[in-house]
């Protein structure tokens, strides 16, 4: 009886001190799929700098998981389409128990403009900002100079700092923590570059109490790597869940994924612009008197060869959705209207009959093998796919560090790109209006596609305030676009995250993987 | 003549005492007839993306292909059949190790007994260079390569012929060094015989046999580093895949159970490099034992 | 001596010069980092201010000038990515990296002179010719292959270790080393042993070929033959006719160990500085390219200058100025 008692007793205290170590010992490591460089989250605009930023920052604008912005520690009105009044929540705290005032915002606002020897910084964001008017503690007005209908979508990567801590601050007190202080849902406890980044919860947050005390990103970039960590248990939870793995891990019942359609669209450009573009050739090798590729007809053709769904099924293994438009079904501008083109390898081959290609002609696609999930397959798929139709095609694949100068300095005639965003405007602006730089035009339109009208559209929609209207216009010059066959879009990506069971994620349109969107089940 | 075939006679049944170095000579000789003849026996030509089918790719062993034939050893993530795959891998990876390490060695040789036999300054400023080259991680040329020149076969056995002349040059140096030494060539030169004679009649003959040694093994060593560097992403183009990108490529399916994309070129690459390093080991105890004083240091 | 060292320095200086040249100019023709690097969203006007901002428009004669002058110094540059300067970069992962290559060194001696005088001593025994099929396996392995089957042997099937990473560190001496504490060894292991096989099986051969040449030198027949015991005929006779060419090989493998962490570190995601080299080429970030690579040959010309003292030291027949390698 008594031994019954006292194993009973010590059952008892057994769960208790289980109770006690799950509540006090929660923690939740996460497996990243890229290096987070700087926890100065105004230096570098790259996503896994600011995912891990967003951990301890807040942004002005907070943004759903589908990527459209909604009030986080702000709320706003337009009063007229060159003012934008944003109104603090009451009572947000710092890391250092300070309140967050509109000095830190207009601070904030200011500083990505004095970031110098930064290759690609915050500028473009917060320019269109030409006064910020300091109404009271808690309301500041931000004017443009003309109608950005952009900006919510532009603030929402612009971070947060506390005025006091990042004055004078350098890069590295942000590493260090003196100056990562924010607002945000965990403090910096400690940044190991390339190896991990661990967090602590910030009791005082806004956001209500969250159910980690301690948080640990490690940066896993190989891919299998990566999955071998989520199944040895060394981590709990994985991003961009390698195409591979996902069957098996859908498989698995100590594992669940989460997936949702990415923002990120991959298509090709195709050089438009010029009459003998690299790589466009005859079959036997002889250069062509005009370019195939600037006869709309052919850019359709070539549409119509690509088997979308067998890329998506085979190559991304499910993690694809045959693409229309510039951008994803749930982004803000997308033309639901615009159905993928089907593939149909016949109709094809009549289209290029009807340009005079009967015969065929050559091309080189060019693609990066290191940047977009798969991306030297799909191209590779392409040139099959192409073949199939009578366009012999070669993939000449290389590392993104030499790929992105090559296309800037136009060295390619068909060549891969990814684009996310959270506009299509935006998008087009970028990679399908005509290159101005007077304008900020065509930054990344790499095929020289040019349509006066898209330009208009481009620029009527950006300058237009009011988001129902705005999103109106965006998706005419998203259908303006495929209709030309401005660039041929392959497919949506759809991103996965991988947990262990007993886990949950809102998966996230925009890819960014937050502690905090991570509940016990 | 007759003279020179009583010492061969003696390597060859010197070589032959050893069974399982024979056993690797003859596994080396298939795996080049293997290779030579691949388009002849291949069922597929894996660099002609027109031949592939995305919808055969990613087959288990022994399904049937859309075209009819067999996948005895599956296909990968292009469709390609893995036994075609392996066999113009094979070539290529071959075909790369060979070139670069000849190449690599003529230039090494010639640099290196410039180098000892000048001696002074030129010998101390190739010896710099011989650091200054060794020092460099292999992959930083490639990439360097790569970005000025683009990817291929070709460059990829320049960027080989890169990291390994210098390492030559040094050995050739240092066993051209110690035959200097030696009385013969002393004597060669009390007798004014030209330096270029004393070079290719008295030095080079003893210098050669470890030398050729040492690359029949280093040719193994550029297979595994062309792989290496294929997997870092920086070698072959994705379309003609070496074995090292085989392996590579097939890395990412490994978890998911999908062996054979990176299993089977694997074992191809192991044996292709075990068989070479075999046939090395037992030619270095037959020609010179005295060539582990070389070797790697 | 001395003059022998200022020699090999002054020499040394030479090549680093060359060196950082070479590869400044190598990583130029590239591309331009702010191509990879710059807001997908900026436009012209702010790609050319931002390859402004970093000196990039430059000629490339004045980009090097600015670097030379800016190195002698002190100052090789900020890193693009990090926002810090590219020589604390490289500093903070240089412990990771020298732990990592100084196990594998440590794993390559402490098995490789034991098993490889095992195979020299005994070289017809079926546990001799075992060695000696081990090291043909070791030298034809690549290392990333072995790396992979490690992981997934054992972390995925076993799961006895993690899979990647650097455990749990402890400051020594104001550098943070993991082989003090249990987490930190179990990572270090799998990479370590990676790293080690290749460096294992080179001495394992090496020390064979030494061991068969000692026995088969008068002196130690002799000595045999005057009836001292295996034992001590291989600590005096044959340990110290192995020596030179082991302390050559560890030596100077050891740069190349560095060099050559960059696969490993890759595989293992092992926080070192060959990651961060691979990491720096994916985005062209030149100033920790060229600190790294400078990095790299000071600590090579060092080492060759250590292996130089200790053959004095070893063997006083060898008169340095006649050896130049």
């Amino acid at each position: 009886m008594a031994t019954r008692h006292f194993s009973w007793r010590l059952g008892a205290l057994a769960v208790q001190l289980f109770l006690v170590a799950a509540a006090s010992a929660a923690e939740l490591r996460i497996g990243l799929s890229a290096d987070v460089t700087t926890m100065d989250p105004h230096f570098i605009a790259a996503q896994p700098n600011l995912t891990a930023q967003q951990h301890v920052f807040d942004s002005l604008v907070r943004t759903d998981e589908r990527s459209r912005p909604v009030p986080g520690i702000a709320t706003w009105r337009t009063p007229d389409p060159l003012t934008w009044e944003f109104t603090l929540r009451k009572g947000v705290k710092f890391h250092d128990g300070a309140e967050l005032t509109t000095e830190d915002v207009v601070f904030s606002l200011e500083r990505p403009l004095a970031i110098t020897g930064s290759p690609g910084g915050f500028q473009t964001y917060v320019r269109p900002i030409v006064a910020k008017e300091v109404v009271d503690r808690y309301t500041v007005r931000l004017r443009t100079a003309t109608p950005h209908g952009a900006l919510l979508q532009d603030l929402a990567d612009v971070l947060i700092v506390s005025k006091r801590a990042a004055t004078g601050a350098t890069g590295e007190d942000f590493d260090r923590g003196r100056a990562a202080v924010g607002t945000g849902p965990y403090k910096l406890a400690r940044f190991a570059r390339g190896d991990r980044i661990e967090f602590t919860r910030h009791e005082d947050y806004w956001g209500g109490r969250l159910p980690w005390d301690r948080v640990t990103l490690l940066v896993l970039p190989s891919d299998p790597v990566r999955t071998a960590a989520l199944l040895s248990g060394q981590v709990d939870a994985i991003e961009h869940v390698p195409t591979a793995d996902i069957a098996r891990l859908r498989k698995s019942p100590a594992f669940r994924l989460e997936q949702t359609v990415s923002w990120r669209t991959i298509f090709l450009h195709v050089d438009q612009s010029r009459d003998r573009p690299p790589g466009v050739l005859s079959k036997a090798g002889k250069p062509l008197a005009e370019s195939p590729l600037k006869d709309p007809r052919v850019r359709r053709a070539m549409s119509k060869a690509i088997n979308r769904q067998a890329i998506a099924d085979r190559v991304m293994e499910g993690l694809a959705l045959p693409a229309a438009n510039v951008v994803s079904p749930s982004v803000f501008g997308h033309d639901p209207a615009v159905k993928p083109e089907p593939y149909d390898p016949d109709g094809a081959k009549k289209l290029l009959a009807e340009a005079g290609y009967g015969e065929g002609f050559s091309v080189t696609i060019a693609t990066p093998n290191n940047r977009y999930i798969n991306d030297e397959q799909v191209a590779q798929t392409v040139a099959q796919m192409l073949a199939r139709v009578g366009i012999s095609a070669k993939v000449d694949a290389m590392p993104l560090s030499v790929y992105f100068g090559k296309a800037r300095n136009k060295d390619f005639g068909i060549a891969l790109l990814g684009w996310g965003t959270r506009a299509a405007d935006l998008a087009l602006r970028s990679v399908a209006a005509t290159a101005n730089p007077d304008k900020g035009y065509g930054a990344w339109n790499w095929g020289g596609y040019s349509n006066p009208k898209l330009d208009d559209l481009i620029a009527q929609s950006l300058g237009t305030v009011d988001p129902a209207r705005r999103e109106a216009i965006a998706r005419s010059a998203s259908a303006l676009a495929a209709a030309d066959v401005a660039f041929i879009p392959l497919h949506y990506q759809v991103v996965t995250w991988a947990m262990r069971n007993g886990l949950t994620y809102t998966a996230r349109t925009d890819e960014f993987t937050f502690a905090h969107y991570f509940k016990p089940q | 003549m007759i003279a020179a075939q009583a010492p061969l006679r003696e390597f060859t049944a010197g070589f032959a005492r050893d069974r399982i170095a024979v056993a690797a000579f003859a596994t080396l000789c298939l795996i080049l007839l293997a290779a030579i003849g691949a388009p002849l026996v291949s069922p597929q030509d894996p660099y002609d993306l027109a031949q592939l089918d995305i919808l055969d790719s990613k087959f288990a062993p022994g399904a049937k292909a859309g075209a009819g034939f067999t996948f005895w050893l599956g296909s990968d993530d292009q469709g390609r059949d893995m036994v075609s795959a392996i066999l113009y891998g094979l070539r290529i990876s071959l075909g790369v190790g060979a070139l670069s390490t000849v190449i690599a060695l003529a230039l090494g040789m010639a640099v290196g007994l410039i180098s000892a036999y000048a001696g002074g300054w030129l010998d101390n400023l190739i010896m710099r260079l011989v650091d200054l080259q060794l020092s460099f991680p292999s992959i930083l040329i490639a990439l360097v390569l790569l970005a000025v020149v683009g990817q291929g076969v070709d460059k990829i056995v320049i960027a080989l012929i890169f990291v390994q002349w210098a390492y030559y040059a040094r050995t050739v140096r240092g066993a051209a060094l110690a035959e200097k030494r030696r009385e013969y060539v002393d004597a060669a030169r009390v007798m004014a015989f030209s330096a270029r004679r004393i070079v290719f009649r008295h030095i080079l003959p003893n210098v050669l046999p470890p030398l050729i040694v040492v690359a029949t093994v280093q040719v193994a060593h550029a297979i595994a580093l062309e792989a290496t560097l294929s997997f870092l992403g920086l070698g072959m183009p994705i379309t003609s895949p070496s074995l090292g990108l085989l392996i590579s490529n097939g890395f990412a399916h490994l978890l998911s159970g999908r062996y054979w994309i990176s299993f089977f070129p694997g074992v191809a690459l192991l044996i292709t490099i075990v068989a070479i390093n075999l046939v090395g080991d037992r030619l270095r105890d037959v020609l010179n034992p005295r060539i582990a004083h070389h070797y790697g240091a | 001596m001395l003059a022998f060292a200022a020699k090999r320095l002054a020499q040394s200086i030479v090549v680093v010069f060359i060196m950082s040249a070479l590869v400044f100019v190598g990583v130029y023709a590239i591309g331009n980092p702010v191509d990879i690097l710059i807001n997908p969203q900026a436009d012209q006007a702010e790609i050319a201010a931002a390859t402004r901002a970093l000196g990039l428009d430059q000629p490339l004669w004045r980009q090097y000038w600015n670097f030379i002058s800016g190195a002698f110094a002190g100052d090789l540059g900020k890193s693009f990515a990090a926002n810090i300067p590219a020589v604390r970069l490289i500093f903070e992962r240089m412990p990771a990296t020298l732990e990592l290559a100084l196990a594998a060194m440590v794993i390559a001696v402490l098995l490789g002179i034991p098993l490889g005088l095992w195979a020299g001593l005994k070289p017809d025994t079926v546990s001799g010719r075992a060695i000696m099929a081990g090291s043909i396996l070791g030298f034809s392995l690549p290392t990333f292959w072995v790396g992979l089957m490690l992981i997934m042997v054992f972390s995925v099937w076993l799961g006895w270790l993690p899979p990647t990473g650097r455990g749990a560190t402890v400051m020594v001496l104001g550098l943070p080393v993991s082989f003090l504490t249990w987490d930190g060894l179990a990572h270090l292991f799998m990479p370590a042993l990676n790293l080690a096989l290749f460096k294992l099986s080179l001495l394992i051969r090496l020390t064979r070929a030494g061991t068969r040449e000692a026995l088969a030198q008068d002196y130690v027949r002799f000595a045999r033959a005057k009836g001292l015991s295996m034992e001590r005929v291989v600590r005096v006779h044959v340990l110290k006719n192995i020596m030179i060419p082991i302390v050559t090989v560890t030596g100077l493998e050891f740069g190349s160990v560095i060099a050559f962490a960059i696969v490993t570190e890759t595989i293992f995601a092992w926080p070192g500085m060959g990651k961060l080299l691979i990491d720096s080429i994916n985005v062209l970030d030149r100033p920790v390219i060229v600190a790294y690579l400078l990095i790299i040959v000071l600590i090579f010309v060092l080492i060759n200058l250590l292996v130089d003292l200790a053959y004095t030291a070893l063997d006083p027949r060898v008169r340095l100025a006649g050896r130049s390698t």
